[in-house]
């Protein structure tokens, strides 16, 4: 809210220091977002007179005048705009004046006459959008006197962001309220009497729903003149508060509204048929508003209607049909009550959030109706002049919020905030705040006014001492908690680990978001079904992600079109998986790697990555799981991987993730060449890790003997380490595999595949002819279960 | 020849070997089975008894001579050959070592890990929770219930089936109250989702959260352990100022603002000549809370706080644009290399 100091002045003596106010403010819990003057800087502008306009000898549309600054002076002014007339006082920008936007005035010849200065709109001198002719300024003010201190320009606007508990200080009656109690001083309430009627005139009103609109004050008020303008006074109030002057009618219910926090309505007498009521609309009822939108409305929405219809959306905006027109004389002014629950999320429902009802959700004084409806009056008839009819408040007492006393005590008071705030100071901030407070034996009892619909239990008594005592007068208190062991489960393998070893193998961690591309995540998954956003922020944001691997190629892809060479890329995150519409989130690390095997460097010859690749830095990770006999990898068929170069994980016999080429098809749609390699495991199935178990190491030298071995090409390795491990039995110690090859030599369809046995036996030095005989064994079994040759 | 001159002209000849094998011809040519010198002791029989000793000494001090020039040479020569052979075989130092180069963490994660081990230091535990979450925890649970003015501050993505994306991590905190005997204290770290983007919002972003309940907790203690965080955080002693604010699952409620960690208070581009930067929300947990969470106000208390991750990154590591930390550009990830 933005509002000028200078208006709450009037309400309440302010601190002078203007930085220091908006500290108190702030430090109150009413947070100022900013602070500007009234008017940009501009000088050389004084109030002038015109004392005659005549028309430009030689120009159509200019005027030239002779202006009055209050001496002796005559100013020859050639003005173009079509209001000035003899008698209007209005800005005069004399010859020197610097204006906003760094305009200089300087004499001028226009059209041969010359102009010593210039008269001013509202616009030129940065107080609004209209342009439209010069700004008329009160009869009252003398010629001459400085413009600035004239209107008061030098007083400053602040904007303050009140948090939506405090709808109770969306007014200048509302902080000056506050101010009063910050500065220790009183509020000064304008005194607002009643206007007496002067006409019979009504319209009658009936609460269909008293439990959502509890009270309607009305009043006619008839024989207004459509053509008084608003006062500069208040227009520039409204101005500074940030609203447009739309002429008397309008400007007084925002001016009522802004001063009082009362939202209130002024409706065309001529357009009401009947009675008015406060109802429910009945489902899809339409109603134009009077910003011209077109609304079907919900029969949870609280309308104002006639015999003929809605004519307003209760506590959001009036209706088109009864709307204030440049020729009502007569008007109906409504100010009422509407409870939170009744007007709250109806406006962003439907897209209309207005000041009106951002009050009214919060909470509006139901016990100032009375008062902003007399004020009103008496503004409208003092600015349009007019008869009022008698004021009528239409009451259901019993569906008012009723303000019930609540009991304090000290020692809640002390075990929220940790300390003691004396008993003097509770009550009397409290009282400050409008609350009377009653010491009783176990403490006080407090009512709170019936403005603060956000008071209604201890802890709200509790936040109001502590703020107004002054949250940074609490000291620091360690808190005094027992000590505990903390569990920490070894097995448990926490993420960073794992992180940290792709770190160390080179990787990037990119951090994606989890809503991804449902046109790319269609094409690597088209069968699994995702969990789609209703309200995506954008087309290619609206669906949860059903691997990780969507975030990762679309990182990958912008990379790559940042002329990385060589990208390695692995993120851990959750993936949002739907089984027969059940949702499970399950924490994966996935990993994308593309382009050469080692960065680019001298003494290395280059060698394009490859699914060994990537499978030696899975394998680093999982071994972080436990030995790698425990994992196993078996060719597998996913639609977003090469068949042939793919292998879903197993851990033991539960599935715990996929590796492989991107298919080549994919690979070259997303423009990714050569095809990325991507893995990805599902963490809780790698974890928890067994936790190690040392073993007795063979003091006996090992042996080393070398096999090539001669298999069909459909023959995998797992096969030959099953078998010669079988064979080996208990001596063998380690497996390694260091040459496959294909070509001369061997026959089509077959490879050689060299393996190196590394043979020990525990309790003794094996003997030439106890490895003779392993390899004898190892031969036989490899002939037998795969049809193995030995090439020697 | 005499035996000074053999002498002299064998000085001249060790002087002048090149190498080893030279030296050794020399060695032999002077002082071998048949050389020069030995041949002088085969004369010493043509001299008289009385000549002899004298005559012997002085070809054996020849010999020892000779002997030690050729020891001192060989020594001589063996040190260049190292040098020669050391010298052959000098690299340039400069090149660059071989292999793979190492990654790094994203600064989010880098930022996450320090939040979490400072508090882990105090006795906190970590806990998570899912980021798919319904009304109840996301909401209702926190006092926040339907058409509340508060959830305009939250822009919530929704599935259309009462499902929705946490808008914080409370959610979190709700499971942990549920679940858990007081006292506890826990931090709650996760991705967190709000539906608004432009230059100093993403869609999804980090925090991590607080909790601590016990039977005699409040704001103080509140007060303690934040200005202790940021200090721990910025490892720097930093005041802490805070202003009463609005949540609706705390009251009384605060912003935390810290001493600029730039300037130290002083005023600066980052804190926007205020001297202080806004970094927490907190709050005494409201009794309404601790109720939906099946704990009674009576008897348990408690604090709790919220922060963004990508907050104290962009701090800490001088970071200017937070969409920078989800477009993932390798230039910028690789510049939190250093571990």
């Amino acid at each position: 809210m933005k509002v000028s100091l200078a208006w709450l002045r009037d309400w309440v003596d302010l601190n002078p220091d203007v930085a220091a106010l908006a500290d108190e403010l702030t430090m109150a819990g009413f947070e100022v977002e900013g602070r500007a003057c009234a008017a940009p800087p501009f000088t050389g502008v004084v109030v002038g007179e015109v004392l005659e306009a005549r028309r430009h000898p030689d120009a159509e549309r200019l005027s030239v005048c002779t202006v009055t600054a209050g001496g002796d002076t005559r100013y020859t002014i050639v003005c173009g705009a079509s209001n000035v007339r003899a008698g209007l006082k209005t800005p005069l920008a004399k010859v020197g004046a610097s204006l906003p936007g760094g305009v200089q005035i300087k004499r001028a010849k226009l059209r041969g006459v010359e102009s010593e200065g210039m008269l001013c709109s509202a616009r030129e001198l940065g107080l609004g959008d209209e342009a439209e002719g010069i700004l008329e300024l009160p009869a009252d003010l003398q010629p001459g006197e400085d413009f600035r201190a004239a209107l008061g320009l030098d007083d400053t606007v602040v904007e303050v962001n009140l948090t939506p508990n405090r709808g109770d200080a969306l007014s200048v009656l509302g902080l000056a309220r506050e101010l009063a109690v910050i500065g220790g001083t009183t509020l000064r309430m304008p005194a607002m009497p009643p206007v007496a009627a002067r006409s019979g005139e009504r319209v009658s009103v009936r609460l269909d729903r008293p439990e959502a609109c509890a009270k309607f004050a009305g009043r006619v008020i008839g024989g207004l003149n459509p053509k008084a303008p608003t006062p500069l006074w208040m227009r520039e109030r409204l101005r500074r508060a940030g609203f447009r002057s739309l002429g008397p009618l309008i400007d007084v219910t925002n001016y009522v509204m802004l001063e009082l926090g009362q939202p209130m309505h002024a409706y065309d007498r001529r357009r009401l048929k009947g009675e008015v009521h406060v109802r429910l609309a009945t489902p899809q009822e339409p109603l134009t508003l009077l910003d011209g939108s077109s609304l079907a409305l919900d029969a949870d929405m609280l309308v104002i209607a006639d015999d003929a219809g809605p004519i307003g959306l209760a506590g959001v905006m009036g209706g088109e049909r009864s709307a204030i027109a440049p020729d009502t004389t007569e008007v109906f002014l409504e100010v009422a009550w509407f409870s939170p629950s009744a007007v709250a999320g109806r406006g962003r429902r439907l897209g209309v959030i207005t000041d009106a009802s951002q009050r009214f959700e919060r909470g509006v004084d139901p016990a100032g109706q009375e008062r902003a409806l007399e004020r009103a009056s008496a503004l409208l008839i003092e600015i349009a002049g007019g008869e009022a009819g008698p004021a009528e408040v239409t009451l259901a007492r019993e569906h008012l919020p009723r303000r019930a006393p609540i009991a304090l005590r000290p020692s809640y008071l002390k075990r929220l905030i940790g300390i003691e705030v004396p008993g003097t100071e509770v009550a009397s901030i409290l009282t400050a705040l409008g609350m009377p407070t009653t010491p009783t034996p176990g403490g006080w009892t407090v009512t709170p006014p019936s403005w603060r619909f956000d008071v209604t239990q201890e802890a709200d008594l509790v936040e109001e001492v502590a703020r107004i005592f002054g949250y940074n007068a609490i000291p620091e208190i360690d808190a005094a908690m027992p000590q505990r062991p903390g569990a920490v489960p070894e097995g448990r393998i926490e993420s960073r680990r794992l992180a940290t070893r792709l770190v160390d193998r080179g990787y990037f961690e990119a951090i994606n978001y989890t809503f991804v591309d449902p046109a790319l995540q269609r094409k690597l998954f088209p069968d699994s079904p995702a969990l789609a956003l209703a309200n995506p922020i954008s087309a290619d944001l609206a669906e949860m992600r059903v691997s990780l691997w969507p975030g990762l190629l679309a990182t990958l892809g912008a990379n790559v079109r940042r002329q990385q060479a060589r990208v390695r890329l692995f993120e851990i995150g959750a993936k949002f998986i739907l089984q027969d519409n059940v949702l499970k989130e399950i924490n994966c690390l996935s990993g994308v790697t593309w382009g050469d095997a080692l960065p680019e460097q001298w003494g290395i010859k280059r060698r394009a990555g490859d699914f060994y690749d990537a499978k030696a830095d899975l394998e680093a990770v999982l071994a972080a799981s436990g030995p790698a006999a425990d994992f196993s990898f078996r060719a597998g068929e996913i639609s977003c991987l090469h068949p042939g170069r793919s292998a879903r994980i197993y851990r033991d016999s539960q599935p715990a993730g996929w590796i492989g080429e991107l298919h080549p098809e994919l690979a070259r749609s997303l423009n990714l060449q050569p095809p990325p390699y991507l893995f990805e495991i599902e963490l809780d199935i790698t974890s928890p890790a067994p936790l190690p178990a040392a073993e007795e190491q063979s003091r006996f030298p090992g042996v080393r003997r070398d096999l090539a071995v001669v298999v069909d090409e459909s023959v995998t390795f797992s096969q030959l380490r099953e078998s010669v491990t079988v064979a080996a039995s208990s001596l063998m110690r380690e497996l390694k595999v260091f040459d496959v090859y294909r070509g001369q030599g061997i026959d089509s369809g077959r490879k050689s595949v060299a393996l190196g046995l590394i043979l020990q036996d525990k309790s003794k030095t094996l003997t030439d002819a106890d490895v003779d005989s392993v390899m004898t064994a190892v031969r036989e079994r490899l002939d037998r279960d795969l049809k193995a040759t030995i090439r020697d | 020849m005499d035996l000074d001159s053999l002498v002299a002209s064998g000085l001249a000849e060790i002087a002048a070997a090149e190498n080893a094998a030279a030296l050794n011809d020399v060695r032999v040519r002077l002082l071998g089975k048949k050389g020069a010198v030995t041949g002088q002791l085969q004369s010493l029989g043509k001299l008289s008894a009385a000549e002899r000793p004298a005559a012997g000494a002085r070809i054996n001090e020849a010999k020892a001579t000779l002997g030690a020039a050729i020891d001192a040479r060989a020594l001589l020569l063996e040190r260049a050959a190292v040098a020669a052979e050391l010298a052959a075989g000098a690299i340039d130092v400069t090149l660059p070592g071989r292999g793979e180069r190492a990654g790094a963490l994203h600064p989010v994660t880098r930022t996450r890990l320090r939040i979490e081990e400072i508090f882990v230091r105090a006795g906190f535990e970590v806990v998570e929770g899912p980021e798919v979450e319904d009304d109840f925890h996301n909401f209702e649970a926190l006092n926040i219930p339907a058409d509340h003015p508060a959830r305009a501050m939250h822009d919530t993505f929704y599935f259309g089936d009462g499902r929705l994306l946490r808008t914080h991590t409370s959610p979190v905190q709700v499971r942990a109250m549920m679940s858990r005997p007081p006292p506890f204290r826990i931090i709650a770290p996760g991705r967190v989702y709000r539906n608004d983007s432009d230059q100093t919002h993403t869609p999804m972003f980090h925090q991590v959260e607080g909790l601590v309940i016990d039977e005699n907790i409040g704001f103080a203690n509140l007060k303690a352990i934040l200005r202790r965080f940021v200090s721990e955080f910025f490892e720097k002693p930093l005041a802490i100022r805070l202003r009463p604010s609005y949540f609706p699952f705390t009251e009384p409620s605060a912003e935390v603002d810290c001493q600029c960690a730039f300037c130290e208070g002083k005023g600066c581009r980052v804190c926007k000549q205020t001297g202080w930067l806004e970094v927490l929300g907190c709050g005494v947990v409201h009794p309404n809370v601790l109720r939906n969470c099946g704990l009674d106000p009576e008897r348990y208390s408690g604090y709790a706080f919220g922060m963004g991750i990508e907050r104290f990154s962009m701090l800490r590591y001088d970071v200017n644009d937070l969409r920078l930390y989800f477009e993932n550009d390798l230039r910028f990830l690789a510049q939190f290399e250093r571990a």
